[in-house]
């Protein structure tokens, strides 16, 4: 008769004395490190143009058709915008017309035409109504009734910038003030249209948006009577450029001016930066790692059966379910230092190799930095688990092995499935223990840009937390129901 | 050999599992094909093209099973020492193991064909109600793509089979098989250089093998569907040549 410390340190004993398990376990960090690596130099970016970083620190898209002068001081802008019109292509490379809902014709105040300097801008969008927007991630609705011709106004005074909106130019509703840092005594204001891609099934097309705009007004420090046109951003990693036989002009015509232009004024998402890598990315080995620990963790059990030890563990024993637990604290705990180890040397390492190869690294703040190195290293440990418990319930090395390894790492390539919804994907996420994956997301979605924001992407549908709780979910529930098998069942 | 092939084919017969392995592969492919092709939905033109792979697609849960049979027939001989028997009855150990082989390639084609016509008949039913055009046989592609398939699940029997004589313990055997299929794939969708991309789905043994199933925009793949399919067959001859060899010059 034992305790349960002497029932654990026990089992240590049998883990630490066995050397394939060890190896095994040993091998799970080694794979996190190496996959890590060979994602780091693999990927070959030298000499492409930086990619845009916003104010906030995050990479943007700051890519479109900009009409302008320069305004010192105070001053304010009004035009009417009356008709947005946008075209995608077709397979065919013709442009059919078609809506790109966050496609964006207004007025802009901006630092420079620097990429990723700070702007404030109000501008009526292809189905998104009035919209006052600065710095890349702030968004403000306004009216969003389809009023057309839509009127609109920018006063900037210092480093604040206030929007208004109007149907009928007479009575104005202010929809937003945005306090924009660093625009400098002298900034370049304006008439933009920008017209991100339109998300097509799994994929994005370019797209390619006109504006005509009329009763252009300004009071205030404008200089230069004379209005310039500029492609913004043209060689932007994160703008794919114009759709063929499209470009980016203005025209002026009695009074007002047409605009077309092509891009976007936003923070970069994977779609529009698909060059970008994630720490998900270079923890690709977590994969690798989970086939190792998931071998480890069955062999741990399911040795026991086929040397018949098992009757004498569970003799030494009188609570055969504390052997279980005892085996799968050991486990964990074990598995989550190598997991950890593996992710703390993998995450710089990966790293530094691609930035020296010239790849841009999606930012992360230091709290997503932590749970994914103590996510990683718990969803191995989790897995571990569950592992040895579906070990301990089929008593059948090869098919317990089979059935973990499908239910974690098969969902991860079939949403890579072409012509699989997107809610298909998620629910896949949502249900299977790979949900747990959603631990490694580093990626940020944002309302105001259209995106396809799938697991395939890097975008899961859980939070990390719940993620890792569906997976310990399904730990849990085997482990009890291993458990009650093994007081039940004869060994 | 023949003695060989009929001893093998006794002991499959003669339990349980195989049977429930094999219908376990066959329920797996048909459970997976039928819940893509009656989920997919289309936004542009030029889909239907794809629909041949889509419906063949559960061939990737499929294989699992079906490479747990594979490695049992050997391992399984391991962990009970019935290996000894068998090796003692047919000390020609090259011919214990290509018995296996045989065996184990009409076991998987037998299956490998139910399996990949019920995807096939599962599309047949549901792809006209979403308005796709169903993979027709009568096409030259349609064709390749099914019996590839087939000729696929049978190449990953092998290999199995192959690495299971290497490694002799049944749970690490197939984590190293499974290992091999799907770690490829995913490697390759996260790796952001073309080159590297292009490599790993070139020598994978998951997605060279299953190119096989491609029906379109064939100039577009990473290898060739014949090839890709050859790529699998290199590396169930490579697993299999090295079990014979380790089991010839191995103590049992």
């Amino acid at each position: 008769m034992t305790g349960f410390p002497q029932l654990l340190h026990a089992e240590w004993t049998k883990f630490r004395t066995v050397t394939g398990w060890v190896t095994g376990t040993a091998m799970a960090t080694l794979l996190v490190v190496l996959f890590a690596a060979l994602a780091g130099i693999s990927s070959d970016q030298k000499g492409s143009p930086p990619v845009p970083i916003g104010p906030g620190g995050e990479p943007v898209t700051d890519s479109f058709y900009f009409v302008h002068r320069p305004l010192t001081g105070i001053g304010s802008i009004t035009v009417s915008v009356s008709a947005l019109k946008s075209g995608i292509p077709t397979d065919l490379a013709e442009l059919r017309s078609g809506v790109v809902p966050w496609a964006k014709a207004g007025l802009i105040i901006k630092a420079s035409t620097r990429q990723g300097s700070p702007y404030a801008a109000i501008m009526v969008t292809g189905g998104h109504g009035v919209r006052m927007q600065d710095n890349y991630v702030n968004d403000t609705a306004g009216p969003t009734t389809g009023a057309s011709p839509r009127w609109l106004r920018l006063d900037r005074s210092g480093d604040a910038v206030t929007g208004y909106a109007s149907a009928d130019a007479r009575h104005w509703t202010k929809v937003g003030t945005a306090h924009v840092d660093g625009l400098g005594p002298t900034v370049r204001g304006g008439l933009f249209v920008a017209s991100p891609p339109s998300v097509d099934g799994m994929g994005t097309r370019g797209s390619v948006s006109t504006a005509a705009f009329a009763d252009l007004h300004t009071r205030g420090g404008w200089a230069d009577r004379h209005w310039a046109g500029d492609q913004v951003g043209a060689e932007s990693p994160s703008f794919a450029g114009y759709p063929r036989n499209a470009s980016g002009s203005f025209m002026a015509s009695d009074g007002g001016f047409t605009v077309t232009g092509a891009g976007d004024i936003a923070p970069a998402v994977r779609d529009t930066l698909p060059t970008g890598g994630t720490r998900g990315d270079i923890l690709t080995g977590t994969f690798a790692a989970l086939i190792a620990v998931i071998v480890v963790a069955v062999l741990f059990i399911s040795t026991e059966y086929r040397e018949n030890l098992i009757h004498v563990t569970l003799a030494a024993s009188r609570r055969r379910s504390g052997v279980l637990v005892a085996k799968a604290i050991v486990l964990g705990v074990v598995t989550f230092v190598a997991g950890l180890a593996g992710t703390l040397v993998a995450v710089p390492l990966g790293e530094r190799l691609a930035h020296a190869n010239g790849v841009y690294i999606f930012p992360v703040t230091s709290s997503a930095e932590l749970r994914v190195a103590l996510g990683t290293a718990a969803l191995l440990a989790t897995a571990s688990i569950l592992a040895l418990s579906v070990g301990a319930l089929f008593r059948h090395g090869a098919g317990a092995v089979t059935a973990v390894i499908v239910a974690l790492v098969l969902p991860y390539i079939l949403v890579a499935i072409p012509f699989l919804p997107a809610s298909v994907s998620d629910w896949l996420m949502r249900v299977t223990p790979a949900a747990a994956f959603a631990l490694q997301q580093t990626l940020v979605r944002y309302d105001q840009v259209a995106s396809n924001y799938t697991p395939y992407n890097g975008y899961y549908p859980l939070e990390p937390w719940a993620g890792l709780a569906v997976l310990a979910g399904y730990a849990v529930v085997s482990l009890a129901a291993a458990a009650l098998l093994l007081r039940r069942r004869d060994a | 050999m023949r003695a060989a092939v009929h001893v093998e084919w006794t002991k499959i017969r003669t339990v349980a599992s195989p049977l429930w392995l094999l219908l376990g592969t066959i329920a797996a492919t048909v459970t997976l094909s039928a819940g893509a092709t009656s989920v997919v939905i289309c936004t542009s033109a030029g889909c239907d093209g794809h629909m041949t792979k889509l419906s063949l697609v559960g061939v990737q849960l499929g294989q699992a099973p079906l490479a747990i049979l594979a490695v049992l027939v050997i391992s399984g001989e391991y962990s009970s020492g019935m290996i000894r028997t068998t090796l003692a009855a047919m000390p020609h150990r090259a011919t214990a193991l290509a018995a296996k082989a045989v065996t184990l390639t009409g076991l998987a084609a037998a299956a490998g064909t139910v399996a990949v016509l019920g995807s096939l008949l599962a599309a047949w039913l549901i792809l006209p109600g979403h308005g796709f055009t169903a993979p027709s046989l009568a096409d030259g592609a349609t064709l390749r793509a099914v019996v590839g398939s087939i000729l696929y699940l049978v190449l990953i029997a092998l290999l199995s089979l192959g690495v299971a004589t290497i490694v002799r313990d049944s749970a690490t055997s197939i984590g190293v098989v499974l290992g091999l299929l799907y770690l490829f794939p995913i490697l390759a969708q996260t790796i952001g250089d073309p080159h590297w991309q292009r490599l790993l789905q070139q020598i994978g043994p998951m997605n060279a093998g299953l190119t096989i199933q491609a029906t379109t925009d064939l100039s577009s793949l990473p290898i060739s569907p014949w090839a890709g399919l050859g790529v699998t067959a290199g590396w169930a001859a490579a697993a299999l040549l090295g079990g014979g060899l380790l089991l010839h010059s191995r103590d049992a």
